[in-house]
């Protein structure tokens, strides 16, 4: 139990680490720009004419804090934490006076539900395949479905989701091009919401999925394909363990573990390809509300989603990492 | 089916016979091809309730016997002729379907690997494994087998706790015992050790012995055991058989083998064991073991031989029958010793060493 | 060198499909070179014509003939994907040599940085220094930026074949031999490395040209540069799927998609060529 806890406490420097570089390296790019943002956005909302003075002073001072146009750079560096602590980005401009944090808010469970069910999904299949394939490396079959999963894995996330959204909602229209749910629907827990918003989903994820297993099926093939001729397998074997247990147990668990580390290295690139296919398929997930931040030249909304990004990435991994030694009974005593 | 008609097998005493057993490797890869020939015609039998020892160098096929006879065989390594009998088949062990193959496994064949970290599975518990490997043996419900293997660790003197245990947890040499508690809680026939006791320490080596020696004779098993330890063969092993070269080259009572060795290459193998007060420097054998990818014509021990006659550069010797219980293949140790074919039969039933 | 090359091409299918298809991709993109108009002239041609013998790839809403635009764009990309993998393997080289041979301490804080860029998300990041620098973000400054961003993965990789080289018997003997450790590290692990670095060349390339092309297609790049995302983004703009200008769509995606597939042939034909145990693989299978 204490291993396990130093093992955690470790976990929880390099969180704080990754949190720390990457909202640091946040804070340096907004310091590039020669112009100054704040002035331009406020004259920009003061155009539209409908907004109070008080409000537009809020925006103003969030805006000034947030994008440092402080005395200096270190002080305005800790003020930009102390915002960030508080999850305080001001008023957003593109949907004035609404804070930045509550359209986070309500974007971020999309993204993360439709990452977490098509991560999970594409991490059992490609390593399911992938094991089988490694372990009947002669299979047909799974060589022919091994080469379609390598085949579009390079293949980026936009191109595939464009080519299921033509496919499916142009060329045989049978579901639905964008959103999250039908736009006659009430959100709530009503059996049509519910069973709308699985039928949006159904295209988003499947792009992610398909783009996804490439990796895992080929890091899991090459695993299998060690692992069967490890001792504890050959011994297995030549003791008549039933093919199915050995597959299992001794072939695809050992296998398995590896790839939870995998899983943990890639969630940014997966959270990548989740900004574009949301943006293709009109998902209401934070990839298209930070596309959209950004034509509308919403400053403090683009920083509050790279800021939110980075820590609910980072929170992804520590989360897989601390799991880990609970699955892989090996590791309390090495780490 | 190749039902061996004729043969000279005696049900009640022999467990294991190989005739004319050859096993080769061949490897086809950017247009070259290799054919390396591992094992090279064996004929030898294992009686019933004995430990058959076999000593040789590493990379004279030791390895690859014990895989043809425990039908271990994965390309490239092939069985391109001779025979694998056991008593409890009643039959040539690869003209059996694959499912009754895995059907003895375990229950009548079964094995104990060198000790290292790897034989057991990593991820699951010592108790796991027993189930998996001996469960469906048993033909018992589920809390009557954990019962007896239980009684069988207390019989090997071994804690029940280690059931619980996972292979990381236990020492290398608690490791080894768990194996030889797991190959014979079905009480298998045919036990095969393959350098069972070759990565423990000294002390553990002892015990580990001690264990497989008490086992084997409580259980009445046969067993073949290979070290290159011809030591552990002094110690555990009834009769003894020299490979060089992916041949047997001398074969005898343990004991016969060591006092009277009539191999030179045997000869020199207990002349180079160490002996207390002995100050003599040792003399090393000229050369080095041949390539079995292309192996020297004749006697395959010619060219490193200080006996080597004219006839041993052409002819490869028959394993014939020089004293009671005693084979040796040497043109130089008998007259009586003949030629024999040295290449691979086209009807493996036409040609038998065996006399 | 030839001789390998000539053995991969004869037993490799990966490589030789990988092969053929980049040669094919690099003579488009040489073509530009002959292109008859200026990369960025608009309304030069018939707009919005389908592929024909005089427009083999047709025309778009714009006013350029879509064979001549794809030329210079593939050029672009594939030499955005080129500097930014150069760039980020001399970064991964260094960084993954230096932690595998200094270990302890420096390897620790080194890693500790490593795992650190491997978790950042690169897109918001990316996406926030466009809409900083607006028109002052190059595809140049792009390059660098995604280079000095994107070494990690392969740092990792390139440290932990540095770490089993140095436990190896060889490097013992170069070093009672009296080698020095730069030496032994540039001519007897070099070696070794080099095509691992080869191999993380294309996926780096596919990456970062993935990136770009993902970039480029929301219009987060400098779209006067004709790239293949930019060519998207330009058919995005004018609704060419809503009009039926399908093949404004259809040349770009089936060009980048055939880059992203001959790079990553070539990736895991050179991947095989390295594993030993694959080669085994091979042998068991014929």
């Amino acid at each position: 139990m204490r291993s396990y806890a130093i093992y955690v406490g470790k976990r929880v420097l390099q969180f704080a680490l990754v949190v720390f570089v990457g909202i640091s390296i946040t804070f340096l790019i907004t310091h590039l720009t020669p112009i100054d943002p704040v002035e331009h956005s406020v004259a920009q909302v003061s155009t539209f004419g409908f907004s109070s003075p008080e409000s537009i002073e809020l925006l103003r001072q969030s805006l000034r804090e947030l994008y440092g146009v402080g005395d200096n750079l270190w002080e305005e560096y800790l003020i930009f934490w102390q915002r960030l602590a508080r999850l305080d980005f001001g008023p957003s401009l593109s949907a004035f006076p609404t804070p930045v944090s509550e359209l986070i808010g309500r974007a971020l469970p999309w993204t993360i539900g439709l990452l977490t069910v098509s991560t999970i999904l594409s991490w059992f299949i490609g390593n399911i395949i992938g094991g089988l394939a490694g372990y009947y490396s002669r299979n047909r079959i799974l060589r022919i479905i091994g080469m379609i999963m390598m085949g579009l894995h390079p293949v980026p996330y936009y191109i595939v989701a464009f080519v299921l959204l033509i496919v499916f909602t142009f060329l045989l229209p049978i579901l639905p091009s964008s959103g999250g749910y039908a736009m006659n629907l009430a959100p709530g827990w009503t059996p049509q919401f519910l069973g709308s918003v699985l039928l949006h989903s159904i295209l988003p994820s499947v792009s992610l999925i398909l783009v996804g297993v490439g990796s895992w099926f080929m890091g899991m093939r090459a695993l299998v394909s060690n692992i069967v001729t490890d001792d504890y397998v050959t011994y297995a074997a030549l003791a008549g363990v039933p093919e199915r247990r050995l597959v299992t147990s001794y072939v695809m668990r050992n296998a398995f573990l590896p790839q939870i580390t995998g899983l943990a290295m890639s969630i940014g690139a997966i959270f990548n390809g989740a900004v574009i296919t949301e943006q293709v398929f009109g998902y209401p997930g934070i990839g298209r509300l930070l596309v959209e931040a950004v034509h509308a030249a919403d400053y403090s909304l683009v920083l509050g989603i790279t800021s939110i990004a980075i820590i609910a990435v980072s929170a992804a991994v520590f989360i897989i990492d601390i799991i880990y030694p609970l699955i892989d009974p090996r590791v309390q005593v090495t780490q | 089916m190749t039902q061996i008609s004729g043969s000279p097998l005696d049900e009640n005493s022999y467990v294991l016979e190989t005739r004319a057993l050859r096993a080769y490797y061949r490897m086809k890869y950017f247009g070259i091809d290799r054919e390396v020939r591992a094992v090279d015609g064996i004929s030898m039998h294992v009686r019933k309730n004995e430990i058959y020892g076999i000593a040789g160098e590493s990379s004279c096929g030791k390895t690859t016997f014990i895989k043809a006879i425990a039908a271990a065989i994965r390309p490239p390594l092939e069985i391109v002729a001779g025979h694998v009998n056991y008593n409890f088949i009643n039959n040539d062990l690869y003209a059996l379907p694959s499912k009754e193959r895995s059907a003895i496994r375990w229950r009548h064949l079964s094995y104990i690997l060198q000790g290292s970290m790897n034989v057991l599975n990593p991820v699951r518990r010592i108790h796991k494994t027993f189930e998996d490997f001996a469960f469906r043996h048993m033909h018992m419900g589920r809390s009557e087998f954990e019962q007896e293997v239980k009684r069988h660790l207390e019989r090997l003197r071994l804690p029940a706790e280690i059931l619980r245990a996972y292979p990381h947890e236990l020492s290398g040499g608690m490791r080894q015992r768990v194996c030889i508690a797991l190959a014979t809680l079905c009480k298998p026939e045919f036990i095969i050790a393959d350098e069972p006791t070759t990565a423990l320490d000294v002390v553990v080596q002892k015990d580990v012995l001690a264990m497989i020696r008490e086992t084997q004779s409580e259980f009445g098993s046969s067993m073949i055991f290979v070290t290159h330890d011809l030591a552990v063969h002094a110690n555990i092993t009834d009769r003894l058989g020299i490979m060089y070269a992916g041949r047997l080259v001398e074969e005898g009572r343990t004991a016969d083998v060591f006092s009277n060795p009539m191999h030179p290459y045997t000869a020199h193998l207990i002349a180079s064991l160490p002996r207390i007060g002995d100050i003599h420097p040792r003399n090393a054998l000229t050369g080095s073991p041949p390539s079995l990818a292309d192996p020297p014509k004749g006697c395959r021990f010619h060219p490193r031989c200080p006996l080597a006659m004219e006839i041993c550069r052409h002819e490869n010797p028959a394993l014939t029958t020089l004293a009671e219980d005693h084979r040796v293949a040497c043109f130089a140790a008998s007259a009586t010793v003949q030629p024999t074919s040295d290449e691979k039969p086209q009807h493996p039933e036409a040609l038998e060493t065996v006399r | 060198m030839i001789a390998v090359f000539r053995d991969l091409f004869r037993y490799n299918g990966e490589f030789a499909i990988g092969f053929m298809i980049m040669m094919v991709i690099l003579g488009v993109a040489a073509t530009s070179f002959f292109s008859p108009y200026a990369p960025i002239d608009s309304y030069l041609v018939a707009m919005d014509a389908p592929p024909s013998a005089e427009y083999v790839f047709g025309t778009n809403s714009r006013g350029q003939d879509i064979f001549w635009q794809l030329t210079f764009a593939l050029r672009n990309t594939l030499a955005f994907g080129f500097i930014v993998a150069l760039i980020s393997r001399i970064l991964s080289l260094a960084i993954g040599l230096i932690s595998g041979y200094a270990g302890g301490a420096v390897d620790r804080v080194l890693m500790s940085v490593n795992d650190t860029f491997i978790v950042i998300p690169l897109f918001p990041l990316l996406v926030l220094l466009y809409f900083v620098l607006r028109d002052d973000m190059t595809w140049f400054v792009l390059a660098l930026v995604m280079a000095g961003l994107g070494w990690a993965y392969d740092a990792r990789l390139i440290r932990s074949v540095m770490i089993s080289l140095r436990t190896r018997e060889f490097t013992n003997t170069s070093v009672f031999s009296g080698m020095s450790m730069p030496r032994i590290v540039t001519q007897e692990h070099l070696p070794y490395v080099l095509p691992i670095v080869f191999s993380t060349f294309m996926n780096n390339m596919n990456w970062s040209i993935g990136l770009e092309v993902t970039l480029a297609v929301l219009g987060f790049t400098d779209v006067d540069t004709p790239t293949i995302g930019g060519m998207i983004f330009w058919a995005n703009q004018h609704s060419a799927m809503v009009s039926g200008i399908w093949w404004w769509y259809f040349f770009p995606t089936l060009f980048v998609t055939l880059t992203f597939i001959g790079l990553f042939l070539l990736s895991i034909s050179m991947n095989e060529y390295i594993d030993p145990r694959s080669r085994l693989d091979r042998m068991g299978n014929s």
